[in-house]
């Protein structure tokens, strides 16, 4: 299947000289949640203020439903919809105007239906007259999606979606962004909340100063990355890692109550099972044991900080 | 052709004018009225006739010329720096619009902005002094033209300005000393040589005195002269900006 956006080599420096982008490479899938993940100053902005044309590329080239973003501005444009990471409303408009303005400019004719639906389904109605400067942060941030509705676009950039927003009104932007993968919107979102990504992305990118580290499956990822640990609390406490467990190269807490067996998920055999067998041999019991997977957080700081 | 990203723009702007009426028509018309009362009451007893037109009447083309610049640099530059201030350009910038349609939604609706408030003074002016139109359509060109080359001025600063401070600049320090020196209160002609002169490089002159001559058949300078330093304007202006959108100026990183 045709990518929906291909992003091929992609540069950007800035005037300053600072270079956002080094050779970007990337594909999203039509139909999917694309978490690009990385901290701030990454390069995360940058990136979608490209495709979306706001930000000119210093090299390379981006391909949206096949169409060049530049020589296609029109299509291209017209099928993208963009929530800025910044409270960036019209004050003094009414979120109903607002809102319909977004329609007119993507180029769409009035269609009051449509915006009725969207405002309902992001629980804004009830405002649609009220101005813009009178609503809470929360309900800006639904405000902005609601615009970025208006056109019916086929593909939707959410730029740090929930940042400063809330629990509960975070889960409920979590579904919102679900209903409309359902609805076969594509959706890329940035975000430095792990969390979010682990919960919503079906492919997850990390990106640091400007390079794309890796994009994977998010399933696939944690998989490959991930470590899983057995935690053994011993019987009785050891002053050192016996010469026969040596090969399982243990981790001895300091007070020698536990040791800890680091293994690989993906290895065909884990290496419990000796490990219990050899302990055993060695006299060594537990009274107690338990398992840890790292979260797709531990694996991004472990591959940001590879690149400082 | 986006048509509907035009009206959308349009429409934006000019609910902007009627949510501002106070600033955007009553205060220019107050402050028009008063040039009125003061100009043509108060020292235009004193002075009777200029080229056959009596004094209240001869300033009104001025008037208009002054309120229209002023209005239609201040209503376009506001327009579009405002969504830059505030960071909504970001929307105006990722739609699918291209650069003569952004101009013609900002531009067209600051311009009409602009020339309402000049019919709307006109209009005013008749309540003070008794006027008259010898070509009416002249006149309407000469305001239209006029309004939408300042507008696109008005643009180009609003691109421009990187504070609110620098939006008053040229309107402060430029426009209205032009048109106060441009022949908005008196005939060029009126001046010793030597300001003769050096008026023939304001191109205010130029404005007010076309305008003028389609009301009254007078005028400083020759119509044609008029009208071809109005259109070269409006060419410089439109390069400006097809220079600015080519580039990005201040608009893209």
């Amino acid at each position: 299947m045709t990518p929906v956006i291909a992003v091929s080599n992609l540069s950007k420096t800035y005037a300053t000289g600072f270079q956002a982008l080094k050779r970007i490479n990337l594909e999203i899938r039509r139909g999917e949640i694309f978490a690009l993940l990385g901290p701030n100053g990454a390069g995360k902005t940058t990136l979608i203020s490209i495709v979306c044309g706001i930000v000119n590329p210093s090299e390379g080239e981006v391909l949206v439903d096949g169409r060049d973003i530049a020589a296609h501005y029109r299509t291209v444009r017209s099928m993208i919809g963009l929530v800025p990471q910044e409270l960036t409303t019209d004050a003094f408009e009414s979120v109903w105007a607002t809102t319909s303005f977004s329609r007119g400019l993507f180029g769409r004719p009035p269609n009051a239906a449509h915006i009725e639906k969207i405002l309902r389904a992001l629980s804004l109605w009830e405002k649609k007259d009220d101005r813009v400067m009178t609503l809470s942060g929360g309900m800006k941030r639904r405000l902005l999606i609601a615009k970025a509705l208006s056109h019916e676009p086929q593909i939707l950039f959410l730029d740090e979606p929930t940042a400063g927003v809330d629990v509960e009104l975070r889960k409920d932007m979590w579904n919102i962004v679900r209903a409309l993968r359902d609805s076969g919107v594509t959706i890329i979102l940035t975000t430095h909340y792990i969390e979010e990504a682990e919960e919503m992305a079906d492919r997850v990118g990390v990106i640091a100063k400007g390079e794309l580290l890796l994009v994977e499956g998010k399933e696939a990822l944690m998989r490959k990355l991930g470590r899983k640990q057995l935690t053994l609390q011993l019987r009785e406490r050891l002053a050192e890692v016996p010469a026969a467990l040596a090969k399982y190269r243990l981790e001895l807490n300091a007070e020698g109550s536990a040791v800890v067996y680091t293994y690989d998920t993906q290895a065909e055999r884990t290496g419990i099972t000796a490990l219990l067998d050899d302990m055993g041999a060695a006299g060594i019991g537990f009274i107690d044991l338990h398992t840890d997977q790292s979260s797709l957080e531990d694996i991004f700081v472990d591959l940001v900080r590879t690149t400082r | 052709m986006n048509l509907y990203a035009v009206r959308a723009i349009y429409h934006f702007e000019m609910a902007r004018a009627w949510r501002t009426l106070m600033q955007s028509i009553v205060s220019p018309v107050l402050s028009t009225s008063l040039y009125f009362v003061v100009f043509g009451a108060a020292i235009g007893t004193r002075i009777t006739e200029i080229d056959g037109v009596g004094y209240g009447a001869f300033i009104v083309p001025g008037l208009i010329m002054l309120s229209l610049l002023t209005q239609s640099i201040s209503n376009a530059s506001f327009g579009i720096y405002f969504p830059r201030f505030t960071g909504t350009i970001y929307e105006l910038l990722s739609a699918p619009v291209s650069p003569p349609e952004i101009v013609l939604g900002y531009v067209g609706a600051a311009a009409t902005k602009s020339v309402i408030l000049g019919l709307i003074i006109l209009a005013t002016a008749g309540l003070f002094v008794p006027l008259r139109i010898e070509h009416p359509v002249w006149m309407l060109a000469f305001l239209v033209l006029t309004a939408f080359t300042f507008s696109l001025l008005g643009f180009i600063i609003g691109i421009w300005a990187d504070g609110f401070e620098k939006l008053q600049v040229i309107p402060l320090l430029v426009i209205t000393p032009l048109t106060f020196l441009g022949g908005t209160f008196y005939s060029v002609n009126m001046l010793p040589p030597f300001w003769q002169a050096i008026s023939m490089f304001n191109p205010v002159v130029y404005l007010v005195s076309g305008f003028r001559w389609s009301f009254y058949e007078i005028a400083d300078v020759d119509v044609a002269l008029s009208v071809a330093a109005t259109l070269g304007f409006l060419l410089l202006c439109l390069a400006s900006v097809w220079w600015i959108f080519r580039t990005g100026y201040r608009l893209k990183a």
